[in-house]
């Protein structure tokens, strides 16, 4: 395998100095002393449900644990709802919606987005530990990304709830009642937020389900409402398993439901809801191409590519799971690339110095390695770097495949875990025609330097965004969600809060 | 003495060329006098799968067309549709389904629906700057949210209004550069017949408009699961929805449907506009660094 220093690139040549830069890899010349981040996630025992504006045990009495995936203690019991309480959900949202917040003035409602906002800021470093106990992401990401962006997209709405006429101009808008929603594991307190956000700033009420094995933002950003005096049943919690959520998507008093997760799952709820008139909103699966051309900025597209596969461990519906690198420079960066896997950190995830942190679960470990066997077993040449993985807890090191083709489970099969396969092509219609060749359409990222081949790439690829020159960027106001199998519907920006209102 | 005159044969409109069903089979419309017209092809399965995949090659052509060029087309189609008003009058006239309705109202149907063409037509290059838009974000990044159409759609017209609201569902599907197949109504086919001898005089590209007759229980259940189609709109009774969003969920397909069973007014102003348009668009979502 060529290194970068035994390369003589014409890149290189064009240096000031015309040689290459040294190359820096310390590997375990230092080791890294630990640094946990040490703020207080002020975790309850037990969590109950959160019905009506109260806390509220689960009429059938049963608990269940959430554990830390890190190193598999426990961390606290969730309440497990069963029909009967998601049933009381529901009328508490329709109670709300008929009295108070259905009635209620855009001004008055932002007001309380903005509390909610604004609140969730004063304890963001006590939620992002949370966030990173009961999932398993990296303290820097949850601390970094996930909770600011929770904050962000309730402050980007609330100032939308007094502006509904301009959501879509020449009608007016009306909410459509309560709102069921699912969300998933992956980002458990942003994917509340993008879902409850522009629910409420449209006037809608709530019912929601938290993901089994990570409701415990979730059930802390319940005492936020509780402290921003949100009016009792504007939004109501149900926590537990599978069968809590088709009851939350299948009960007669949800107008819409929205659902976030597997394209698997989603086509059951589809099927399950196709005799009523219900609305949906489907964020599912993604198997994106990260295309790099070969007069793309290297250095950059391979930070790119790091950050579009081993963000989240790779549990991002979005994550660059396939990687398209132009024939010319495929071994330059598939070189460039392995260098830079060697030196991320991977182990527990409340330490800031780690990259990647632990799988969110037992049996999605279980999933990644079944499909990475698979990728092995068909031939595919699989790279992983040395690394030292904490003896307790779910864990997975980055890898790459390379020599995979179109036909092998891994380049067609959302594997949710750290995992990039690397295809190549020669041209541009190639790179448009692999990249489209999958059911699925979230995302794809595009590295070029080129402009006029960004914006041809850009309308070509058939998803719902488009990150060229850069991975894995996501703002309130920019609208996020997918073509075909990827599913339907919009979160953020001004078409995400139409999904949530009726032309009138 | 009077003349004999030459019967008309009528063939649906798909792919750009006048066909029978592959089927070779046919159902017979009778006048408003009860009196036997004309065969009506009896389309298959197979036609519309052969109507999917005539859309499919027009489709990327068709929505590659600049907003103005399409917006000509459309309103091109318009012209045509009012130089044949007479032609349109007789085809509205025409099947046992309405034996009370008279020239006026016939006349009323076609001056709508040249009317609604005309609509679209305007829609053509102004839709993506009210629904599209560039996108705040808290980072330097330019970023910006544009539409594309979603590709092929299967429309399934009413019974009633059989000219007007067959129109008014094709016309904001590919006034943004969708490709429909049709399925006409039952009852009433021959204006799909005569509209498609219009479309073939018009500017519109083959297979940008695919129309089929034929009987809605033979043909649901493929409209239902053909992966192609990537969304489903029109009009259906209760059993028909759930069968066609059953089907749906197997590829994903959106669908958008109008209840058989409440009234539609399609002479009014909600039965157009901007948001007929979007039901059939997908927002795309581009970011790009801002830097040196």
């Amino acid at each position: 395998m060529l290194t970068l220093t035994a390369k003589k690139s014409p890149r290189a040549s064009t240096r000031a100095h015309g040689r290459p830069a040294p190359e820096l890899i310390f590997g375990d010349l230092w080791e890294f002393d630990p640094a946990p981040e040490t703020a207080d996630p002020k975790l309850k025992a037990r969590y109950e449900l959160f019905i009506d504006g109260k806390f509220v045990a689960p009429a059938a009495g049963i608990y269940f644990d959430s554990i830390n995936p890190a190193n598999e203690k426990k961390l606290a019991e969730i309440a497990q709802a069963d029909a009967g309480d998601v049933d009381l959900a529901y009328r508490a949202a329709q109670k709300s919606y008929d009295t108070v917040w259905g009635k209620m003035s855009g001004r008055d409602r932002a007001k309380y987005l903005y509390r909610i906002a604004r609140l969730l800021q004063d304890r963001a470093r006590e939620f992002a530990v949370a966030e990173t106990l009961d999932g398993g992401k990296p303290i820097k990401e949850s601390r970094d990304f996930d909770v600011p962006m929770a904050a962000a997209h309730f402050f980007y709405h609330a100032g939308w709830a007094d502006k509904l006429d301009y959501v879509a101009p020449g009608r007016r808008v009306a909410p459509l009642g309560v709102v069921g929603q699912v969300i998933p594991w992956n980002f458990p307190l942003l994917m509340l937020a993008w879902k409850l956000a522009p629910a409420l700033a449209m006037g809608n009420c709530v019912v929601i389900k938290p993901a089994e094995t990570t409701s415990i933002t979730a059930l802390k950003l319940a005492e936020i409402f509780q402290d921003a005096g949100l009016p009792a049943g504007v939004v109501n919690m149900v926590t537990g398993f599978g069968d809590t959520g088709a009851a939350v998507m299948a009960h007669p008093i949800a107008a819409k439901v929205a659902f976030t997760g597997s394209t698997e799952v989603g086509k059951i709820i589809m099927r399950s809801l196709a005799g009523t008139d219900k609305k949906m909103t489907m964020e599912l699966g993604g198997k994106a191409a990260n295309i790099v051309f070969d007069d793309a900025p290297i250095d950059q597209a391979v930070e790119g590519i790091v950050n579009g596969i081993f963000f989240n461990q790779g549990h991002v519906c979005c994550a660059g799971s396939r990687l398209l690198v132009q024939e010319s420079v495929a071994a330059e960066v598939l070189a460039k690339l392995k260098n830079r896997i060697k030196v991320l950190r991977v182990g527990d995830p409340i330490d800031k110095n780690t990259d990647i942190g632990a799988i969110n679960s037992k049996e999605q470990l279980a999933t990644i390695k079944r499909l990475v066997a698979s990728g092995v077993k068909e031939g595919a040449t699989l790279f992983q770097p040395a690394c030292k993985l904490p003896a307790k807890g779910y864990y997975f090191p980055p890898t790459v495949f390379s020599n995979v083709t179109m036909s092998h489970r891994i380049a067609r099969e959302e594997i949710f875990g750290p995992v990039l396969s690397v295809l190549t092509f020669r041209t541009v219609d190639e790179a448009v025609e692999k990249a489209n060749n999958t059911a699925y359409g979230l995302s794809a990222g595009v590295w070029t330097d080129k402009g006029s081949r960004v914006l041809k790439m850009s309308t070509e690829l058939k998803a719902g965004v488009i990150w060229a020159n850069t991975y894995n960027k996501f703002d309130p106001t920019s609208p996020f969600g997918g073509y075909k199998e990827s599913g339907f519907g919009r979160e953020g920006g001004r078409q995400g809060l139409f999904d949530y209102c009726k032309l009138v | 003495m009077s003349r004999l005159p030459i019967t008309k044969t009528p063939k649906v409109y798909v792919g750009g060329a006048f066909i029978r069903s592959e089927s070779a089979r046919t159902f017979p419309l009778l006048d408003s006098a009860g009196n036997f017209f004309a065969n009506i092809p009896q389309c298959s399965r197979k036609d519309l799968r052969n109507a999917v995949e005539a859309a499919a090659k027009a489709g990327p052509g068709w929505a590659k067309r600049t907003p103005y060029n399409r917006g000509q087309i459309i309103y091109r189609l318009a012209e045509m549709l009012e130089a044949r008003k007479s032609d349109l009058t007789d085809a509205l006239l025409v099947g046992g389904a309405t034996p009370s309705r008279g020239k006026a109202a016939a006349l009323r149907e076609i001056t709508a629906t040249i009317d609604r063409l005309i609509h679209y037509a305007g829609w053509a290059d102004k839709y993506e700057q009210v629904l599209g838009n560039v996108n705040p974000v808290a980072a330097p990044y330019f970023n910006f949210t544009v539409t594309e159409p979603m590709g092929i759609i299967g429309l399934l017209a009413p019974e009633q209004a059989p000219l007007l609201a067959l129109v008014s569902l094709i016309a904001p599907a590919i006034t943004s550069g969708n490709t429909v197949v049709a399925l006409a109504s039952t009852a009433q086919p021959y204006p799909a017949i005569v509209l498609g001898e219009m479309l073939a005089t018009s500017d519109l590209p083959g297979g940008v408009v695919n129309l089929l007759t034929g009987f809605r229980k033979e043909m649901v259940p493929t409209f239902a699961t053909h992966a192609h189609l990537r969304a489903i709109a029109g009009v259906a009774n209760a059993e028909e929805r759930k069968q066609l969003k059953l089907g749906a969920a197997d590829s994903v397909k959106r669908v958008k449907l109008h209840h058989a069973e409440d009234p539609i007014d399609w002479y009014s102003d909600k039965a157009e506009g901007l948001y007929e348009i979007r039901d059939h668009l997908e927002f795309k979502t581009t970011w790009h660094p801002i830097g040196a």
